[in-house]
């Protein structure tokens, strides 16, 4: 055996054991993960059959029949409107009002989701920039600060989402229709999470830096844009994560009283109307999914923008 | 007269604004002054912003359907004071409590079970901070589908919003503990249950009592909407969708008012509870 060989078998080794570790480390964080829905499938089957059982025996017989067994089991994963419809079912509803319907049909609901996120996005928007200007104020001027924070605070003790129907009615009374008012709603319950996360954000450069600052004769712009920004920029995007969730519920409440017309809120009103509940199922689950991209989404850019500035995201 | 309202609700708003500004550069010699103005500062801007309200839907002449003024609002609230009271008994008392109780009662007893699988909470843990972001308040159709119109079904919906916070919050706090701390625990031969109930759960508080704090305003959230499903005819959520569509817009916000109170209460009444229960923790303590 040479010494290439050796020095050869080591890197081998030591790359193999790399790829272990990080198969485990993979595996560790997957594994589990997958475990648990994996056993929420299997509880959710179990509870499908067990919920619509009483209504396929109660056809039965009505029928005159008795039903057991399989054919019970059968029956209770394939009801019209069940009282919990089975995964394989909503996936179903799913493929079908995603993929094989047109996207500008109204049954589509990629449509439908299309509607609740752009209100949610442009109401995001608007919070995100609302909460941000807030917060330099707060920062920036005492009187402000004492005054304005405690009622930033109350703001959130009134239930936004609980009044969304009067606002919706109220802003179409003076002919402002459509996405906007929704967006109001999103805007409302998004800048909170923006507002103090950014006041901490912008407050998180420590006194010494502060002070070094001082010591160039940097102006106040200075010092903000080049100190506080960058400085709260990891506040901002984690503050971020939280308001576009929220905008989007927002957004989905704000479709409710509108008369059920369109967008994900709309699915879930006309599905609870008409008893059927695997449209509100895969409604969920498009409302799910659509926050899991958003969040992803942000995450994403965190990385990009924090990796940019050499910050560890 | 409109003009005198507007002129009214203006000055008010300057003196008010020059008095707060003189009120924050004050530097009291004794405590309770600068407590008092630590108090009276927002005060003063909350009564401000009613003022301006008040004098601006006057001199303005809006019409009381798009906003009726605070007087108004307040004259509504006492007269209508039993409904009021109904309402809120029926959908804070009842439903708000109750699942605020068993939601969190649940994530709690949940954490504590999975506490000792760390595979199960590396599975777990991912999945409830995901939960928590989602727009659960989409079930409360199919909650009220299963339990009925009446409070169970609302206080479903606020189990499920409350479980997926409380459940995250305590596993998160169970792990605050140091090792140094748990070392100490080990040195002394203590069982599980004794690391547990003499040192984990009172480093594990705050993080319980946060989670408390942001179910107490999620509860009512929840309890509210899913009450626009379907209710019997009581109810805060039930009164706002139907005088809405009466247009009885300053009974709505009389609602709201009672409903902004009692999330303020709710919310304070457990703040309270955690600086009277975990005083000793830094995060209290330093004020």
């Amino acid at each position: 055996m040479t010494v290439e060989d050796t020095a050869e078998r080591r890197v081998a080794i030591t790359s193999v054991r790399d790829s272990a570790r990080s198969l485990r480390a993979f595996a560790e964080t997957i594994g589990p993960i997958f475990t648990v829905c994996v056993g929420l499938v299997i509880i959710w089957y179990a509870a499908a059959i067990l919920l619509n059982a009483p209504w396929a025996r109660d056809q039965a017989q009505r029928a005159g029949t008795t039903i057991s067994g399989f054919a019970l089991i059968a029956q209770t994963m394939a009801q019209l409107r069940p009282v919990l419809p089975a995964p394989h079912q909503v996936i179903a509803e799913l493929w079908d009002t995603v993929v094989a319907k047109p996207v500008t049909s109204k049954r589509s609901l990629v449509y439908h989701a299309w509607i609740t996120l752009s209100a949610a996005l442009l109401g995001f928007a608007l919070g995100t920039g609302l909460g941000v200007l807030l917060a330099v104020l707060i920062v920036h001027n005492v009187a402000a600060d004492r005054s304005l924070m405690p009622w930033i605070v109350a703001t959130q003790a009134i239930p936004i989402l609980a009044i969304a129907p009067m606002i919706i009615v109220v802003l179409n009374a003076i002919g402002i229709s459509g996405l906007l008012p929704k967006s109001l709603i999103s805007t409302y319950l998004s800048f909170f999470p923006i507002a103090v996360g950014m006041v901490k954000g912008l407050r998180s450069p420590d006194l010494m830096l502060i002070d070094l600052m001082r010591t160039y004769n940097a102006s106040a712009a200075q010092t903000f844009w080049k100190l506080r920004w960058p400085g709260a920029l990891p506040y901002l995007f984690t503050s971020m994560k939280v308001a576009v969730a929220i905008s989007l519920v927002g957004a989905i409440v704000g479709e409710l009283p509108t008369g059920a017309v369109a967008g994900l809120g709309a699915r879930l009103l006309a599905g609870s109307y008409y008893g059927q509940t695997i449209q509100i199922w895969a409604a969920l689950f498009m409302a799910a999914a659509v926050a899991a991209v958003l969040i992803g989404l942000i995450g994403w850019l965190h990385r990009l923008v924090l990796g940019r500035m050499g910050m560890a995201a | 007269m409109s003009a005198g309202w507007l002129a009214f609700a203006a000055l008010f708003w300057l003196s008010a604004w020059g008095l707060n500004e003189w009120l924050v550069r004050v530097r009291p010699a004794d405590v309770s002054a600068a407590h008092a103005i630590n108090i009276a500062v927002p005060v003063i801007f909350g009564v401000t912003v009613l003022a301006i309200w008040e004098g601006a839907v006057r001199g303005f002449g809006v019409p009381s359907i798009l906003l009726p003024a605070p007087s108004m609002i307040w004259e509504r609230l006492i007269a209508s004071l039993p409904t009021l009271l109904a309402d809120f008994r029926q959908t804070f008392l009842k439903a708000v409590l109750i699942g605020y109780a068993l939601g969190c009662g649940a994530g709690f007893i949940a954490a504590i079970l999975i506490d000792r699988s760390p595979f199960l909470q590396r599975g777990l843990l991912p999945f409830g901070n995901f939960v928590s972001a989602l727009p659960i308040i989409g079930i409360a159709p199919i909650m009220v589908m299963w339990f009925g119109f009446d409070w169970p079904s609302k206080a479903a919906v606020v189990v499920v919003m409350t479980f997926f916070p409380m459940l995250v919050n305590t596993a998160q706090g169970l792990a605050a503990a140091s090792s140094s701390e748990k070392d100490l625990m080990r040195t002394y031969a203590a069982n599980y249950w004794q690391t547990l109930f003499k040192l984990r759960l009172p480093a594990a508080a705050p993080f319980i009592f946060n989670a408390l704090k942001i179910n107490s305003t999620l509860a009512l959230i929840g309890a509210i909407v899913a009450e626009f499903f379907g209710t019997p005819i009581v109810g805060m959520g039930f009164r706002i969708s139907t005088e809405v569509g009466r247009m009885n817009i300053d009974m709505v916000w009389a609602e709201i008012a009672v409903a902004a109170v009692a999330g303020s209460v709710f919310y304070g009444a457990v703040a309270l509870m955690e600086r009277t229960t975990i005083f000793w923790h830094p995060s209290v303590r330093g004020g």
